[in-house]
């Protein structure tokens, strides 16, 4: 397939550029170099990241606000982060602020509580992005407006709240709507009406679709794509990241790396010829800075990165930190009998991999085994596409819990009302605040079965995950005030399930590179102020050892070594290491295989088949 | 005109389904409300999570408040006069509101 290299025209871009995709296929690198490119192009551009774990100060190397910062050194580009929590606390204490000192403290507290909750966090966060899209005035002195969207699931949510909540304002009758955490909503109708009709406008809005050359990744741009056209979003492209082609014909893992880059291509050349589609080559080293933004999009396929064009010596002397398998901690897990295993990290690091590849472990050492996932872009079940004796499988679909959590209210709690209050009600359920506690519910569902058996949960990406344990502590908080409950027990006894190590072992998951290992090390900081402490981390793809001939792949390789040492030596209790595989592991055996793979540096390279 | 105010605990909507747990007098209370609007009642819901200043700005209120800690909400108002404080009015005392703000006659619509 011979697709043209993705080089963005200042002459052809809309004014409004959406990179959408799942974690870790590279939307951040992907925008920000488009930024640059704008930029230097004579355009004003402006640069926004609504991730609630954007690492968009890491790769421009710049230190970001949720106000405009000119970045140092490219003239006309500007960029901002919109921290959806922050914004949550920031819109908290406009209204709270103002009340110190005329309500008493115990209606300050109960008024933080309230405004504590997932639906604040979602809808601020609506707020601040509908501002530059849906008000003609606010981002008027820039050519162009570039979102560094959250990870896949989170971003459906977003974009399409545009959507329902125009609708919901429309058909809602009561007078006083489930809107509530944005008190004056119906002030921003117009604004949020202006950005629906933006969003579906092919002369202003481009999305920009991004994967890897993988099969999971086309399949998730291929499903954003068609829910995304659903909503009106019609405009799209597509930018495949990471394409590989190696000189090396006796390299079995660059040769694996390019077959398993075309058999993907393949199986989406549908999908991929249905749109405007392009590569970005695979590059050597990590796109941080200035200067590996340019690399990126740079039109050369093998340009050197100016970051990197010092060649390093070979290491030869250079000894693994010490590492176990997967096998090992398994072995360390099972020891309980019981409890709930949980995979975190930046999206696309294979958290549903490990889950599943402990999960199967478990089941074939004898155990009872739930293997669940949070993650609304859910392909748990592709990954796992074989059947193990002992091992159940679920997801938590939001759509389905959202009807069944309705479907539960209504017929618990029509019986007792009139035909008004139960049309009240309906008309209530069809929030989007309703979605948040269902998911929650099925959350917290699936964290109380770990009592009996092992529940293995692969939980969304890092922001997604974040809004959930937040809403878990605001949960736990009014759970506490409330005499009357009555939740399920294990709402109750969530945040005490997931603080308890006996019960509960996180697993960070990464990749041996930069934006991977920070992250992973900032969710951890997050989890500790949480108290809850991560029990090991696992380090997924590694090339170490992989004894390839292909150039870029050995600067990949060395390039992990200090991203190894660093997680070993400052961040982890312990460490699992697992490395990269020629065939996407999918199926008990392929799992199994790769839990078993050991550290060993004196043997021969570990992908001997292809 | 007959008027109702309503100061309710904070909350995410009218209904309370946002919260972790549903009152169905609470939500019964409210389509009730909604009917009596429509029937020259005049109706003004303060939440505390939202309009706050509605809180401080009346004594009656803010002393409840100041007393009790939120245990007191909701404080429910007739023509201004305290008439309902800490829970919401239950099945059984509905249909006597009903009668207090539309009349025998009106009731039965």
């Amino acid at each position: 397939m011979n697709l043209p290299l993705y080089q963005p025209s200042a002459a052809t871009s809309t004014r409004f550029l959406f990179f959408t995709g799942k974690g870790g296929v590279g939307k951040t690198s992907l925008s920000c170099a488009t930024a640059l490119l704008l930029a230097e192009a004579g355009k004003r551009v402006l640069l926004v990241s609504t991730d609630p774990a954007s690492n968009l100060d890491e790769v421009l190397d710049t230190r970001l606000t949720n106000h405009p910062t000119p970045i140092p050194g490219v003239p006309r580009l500007s960029a901002l982060n919109i921290n959806p929590v922050d914004a949550a606390a920031a819109y908290r204490e406009r209204l709270i602020g103002p009340m110190r000192g005329l309500l008493p403290a115990a209606a300050l507290r109960s008024m933080e509580e309230q405004l504590s909750g997932s639906c604040t966090v979602e809808i601020a966060a609506f707020d601040e992005f509908s501002a530059f899209i849906g008000n003609p005035d606010a981002a008027r002195e820039y050519d162009h407006v570039i979102f560094d969207t959250a990870p896949t699931g989170h971003t459906l949510r977003l974009m399409s709240l545009a959507k329902a909540w125009d609708q919901f304002l429309d058909s809602s009758t009561s007078g006083t709507s489930c809107l509530g955490p944005l008190a004056g909503l119906e002030k921003q109708r117009e604004i949020y009406a202006a950005t629906v009709s933006t969003l579906a406008d092919a002369s202003a809005t481009t999305l920009v679709l991004v994967s890897r050359p993988q099969h999971a990744a086309l399949r998730e741009a291929e499903r954003t794509s068609n829910e995304l056209r659903a909503i009106g979003v019609g405009n799209q492209c597509l930018v495949i990241n990471g394409s590989f082609a190696t000189a090396c014909a006796a390299d079995v893992t660059a040769q694996a790396l390019q077959q398993r880059g075309i058999a993907a291509l393949t199986a989406s050349a549908a999908f991929i010829a249905s749109m405007p589609s392009f590569i970005v080559p695979l590059r050597p080293i990590n796109i941080l800075g200035v200067g590996g933004l340019r690399v990126l999009l740079s039109g050369d396929a093998s340009a050197p990165a100016a970051a990197s064009s010092t060649v390093v010596a070979p290491e030869s002397d250079w000894t693994p930190p010490p590492m176990q398998s997967l096998a090992d901690l398994v072995t360390d897990i099972e020891q309980q009998g019981h409890g709930v295993i949980m995979t975190m990290g930046k999206g696309g690091v294979g958290k549903t991999t490990v889950a599943a590849a402990i999960a199967v472990m478990l089941a074939q050492r004898g155990h009872a085994v739930h293997l669940s996932t949070t993650d609304p872009a859910a392909h748990v079940a592709q990954t796992l596409a074989g059947q193990v004796p002992g091992l159940t499988l679920s997801k938590i679909d939001p759509a389905a819990e959202t009807a069944a959590y309705t479907q539960e209210v209504l017929a618990a709690q029509g019986a007792h009302m009139d035909e008004a209050g139960r049309s009240l009600l309906e008309e209530d359920l069809l929030s989007p605040c309703t979605e948040e506690i269902a998911v929650f519910r099925a959350f917290a569902r699936e964290v109380g079965q770990g009592t009996r058996r092992f529940v293995v949960l692969d939980t969304a990406p890092t922001g997604h995950t974040l809004l959930l344990l937040d809403a878990s502590e605001a949960y736990q908080r009014e759970l506490e005030r409330q005499a009357r409950s009555t939740q399920p027990e294990e709402v109750l006894r969530l945040l005490e399930h997931l603080r308890d190590p006996a019960f509960t072992r996180i697993l960070l998951v990464t990749l041996p590179e930069a934006t991977p290992v920070h992250e992973a090390a900032a969710l951890q900081a997050d989890l500790r102020r949480a108290r809850i402490e991560p029990f090991a981390w696992v380090i997924n793809q590694s090339l170490l050892h992989s004894g390839s001939c292909d150039p870029l792949l050995q600067r990949r390789e060395q390039a992990e070594h200090r991203y190894l040492t660093e997680v070993v030596a400052q961040q982890a209790h312990r460490t699992v290491w697992l490395p990269w595989q020629p065939e996407e592991p999918v199926g008990p055996v392929a799992l199994a295989r790769l839990a078993a793979s050991n550290l060993t540096p004196s043997s021969k390279p570990i992908l001997s088949r292809v | 005109m007959k008027s109702i105010q309503v100061y309710d605990p904070p909350m995410c909507c009218s209904t309370g389904i946002c919260g972790t747990d549903i009152d169905p007098d609470l939500v019964n209370f409210a389509a009730m409300l909604s009917q009596l609007s429509q029937h020259q009642v005049k109706i003004e819901r303060f939440n505390l999570g939202q309009q706050p200043m509605a809180f401080a700005e009346n004594p009656a209120v803010k002393a409840s408040l100041e007393k009790d800690g939120t245990e007191a909400l909701p404080l429910i108002f007739w023509d201004g006069e305290l008439h309902l404080q800490g829970r919401y009015p239950t099945k059984a005392e509905r249909p006597a509101w009903f009668i207090a703000a539309l009349g025998e006659e009106g009731a039965a619509v």
